[in-house]
């Protein structure tokens, strides 16, 4: 399809010798919510970190928002790199919050000194993007002094303060305390009904259900199948997803239902 | 055996001044060390720059594998062989700030290095270029890691001035030996001496402490 946000075609990946990534073609439209699941090792991280640099792919073409990631193999360097960046939020596993700065800071530092807003304006739409969160109240506070819970939320803050087109979500919740997933959770799906593209990795099948439009599998490096919530998790085609599924779910759920 | 402090008492000026001398050349080289230890200690960063970092680890190594009062003989009497001829005050800056440069070019690495690696992750994906990331997220981090090892480099420093008395420079090391050569009461000002390079010490120290407390109450480190 021609109108999709993000395009990878045949993205391939290898580390020392080893396969990590095998020709991922994925297409993604505007708005779309793009979960990725799979076992560990599968490829799904790496696959994320491709899609904004932090990894270099080595074969393939990534373009999202009519800017070329990787050109058949060749990534963008330095400037074009910083650039392309803006535009592709990014959330960590381990939050990633800048010890140094408070929570207003945190937020505002993408603003102030990439883009180059005054401070007032960076404070006002970071307070407006706090309050999304539900962090107005902390803004003043030091990153060491928040819940789990509450530094994602605000590393989803201080990557929307960049105005991206597409999040990246590697793996938002899996550091977190059970007790702390649901209020990261809720911000994700709040983000997603407000119409932001998101590549989501994760292994809350919850709200892969519930959020995602389309379920992408993966395993070895590739992908196994990709499909709307209702047939992967209902009716999947393949026998890795359904065995995958199983475990998973089985975790889940001690008492056996899915 | 009798303590005969006299000397010490009637050249007390002189060792004032000597001290203040001491004073003078350590910061001025602390000064230039630092500059020093950072340029060179973010060169050794990136292996993938081979100039850069060739050149940063050949200044380590020759200056961290060289007495250091060879190295100042090297300024003060090999540069006029090349008709350079600096003063004796500069050449000791020089010397110390170079050589303490080698040192704080370690520790700003490990400092650096010790940041998580998420930190400069997290700073590029917003669309930083490293130079931004580096001096807004990366630097501030590492320098408050970087106070008690400097700490330690900085009082190296100020003991290791007293070699430059032998550059003839009037530093507190000089001056006490100025007053033995009259009352050959060495015992007693070198004591003296060791007082007041203790005190400096000390006072360097403290102070170097109570900015880290500052900066750790500031939230600046976890």
């Amino acid at each position: 399809m021609n109108q999709a946000i993000m395009k990878l075609r045949g993205v391939g990946k290898s580390f020392s010798g080893n396969r990590i990534l095998h020709g991922i073609n994925l297409d993604v439209l505007p708005s779309q919510v793009i979960v990725i699941i799979g076992p560990s090792g599968s490829g799904k991280s790496t696959l994320l970190r491709c899609c904004n640099g932090l990894e270099v792919a080595e074969e393939g073409n990534i373009e999202i928002c009519t800017q070329k990631l990787l050109t058949d193999g060749r990534m963008l360097v330095d400037h074009d790199l910083n650039h392309f960046r803006e535009q592709v939020g990014m959330v960590f596993q381990s939050f990633n919050l800048f010890p140094h700065l408070s929570v207003l800071g945190n937020v505002t530092v993408g603003p102030r000194k990439i883009l180059g807003v005054d401070k007032h304006e960076a404070d006002t739409l970071a307070l407006a993007l706090l309050t999304k969160v539900g962090l107005a109240h902390k803004a003043d506070a030091m990153p060491a002094t928040l819940s789990g819970g509450q530094k994602q939320r605000v590393a989803i803050a201080r990557a929307l303060a960049m105005k991206p087109k597409v999040m990246l979500f590697d793996e938002p919740t899996s550091a977190l305390d059970p007790e702390l997933v649901g209020e990261v959770l809720q911000v994700m799906k709040a983000l997603a009904n407000e119409g932001m593209t998101m590549l989501v990795v994760t292994h809350e099948m919850g709200f892969a259900q519930e959020v995602a439009d389309v379920v992408v599998v993966m395993d070895q490096g590739r992908i196994v199948e990709a499909g709307p919530p209702e047939k992967i998790f209902v009716n999947p085609n393949e026998e890795r997803t359904r065995s995958f599924l199983q475990a998973v779910l089985t975790r889940n759920t001690p008492t056996g239902g899915a | 055996m009798s303590l005969d402090f006299l000397p010490v008492i009637t050249g007390w000026d002189d060792l004032l001044r000597g001290a203040l001398v001491t004073i003078e050349i350590t910061s001025a080289s602390l000064l230039l060390g630092s500059v020093l230890g950072l340029l060179f200690g973010i060169g050794r960063l990136d292996k993938s720059k081979k100039l850069r970092y060739g050149v940063c680890s050949t200044y380590v190594i020759f200056i961290r594998g060289t007495p250091l009062i060879v190295q100042l003989f090297l300024l003060f009497f090999g540069l006029p062989e090349f008709d350079i001829l600096l003063p004796a005050f500069v050449c000791g800056v020089l010397g110390l700030g170079i050589y303490s440069g080698a040192y704080i070019s370690e520790i700003v690495r490990g400092a650096i290095q010790s940041v998580e690696k998420g930190q400069m992750e997290a700073a590029r994906s917003l669309g930083m270029s490293a130079g931004t990331a580096m001096r807004t997220i990366i630097l501030p981090q590492a320098l408050v890691r970087m106070i008690p090892p400097l700490g330690n480099e900085f009082i190296a420093l100020i003991k290791n001035s007293a070699l430059v008395s032998l550059l003839t420079i009037a530093d507190l090391m000089h001056e006490g030996q100025k007053i033995i050569s009259v009352s050959y009461r060495s015992l007693e000002v070198y004591l003296a001496i060791a007082l007041m390079y203790l005190i400096l010490t000390s006072a360097t120290s403290m102070i170097l402490q109570r900015i880290e407390k500052h900066l750790r109450a500031g939230g600046a480190v976890q």
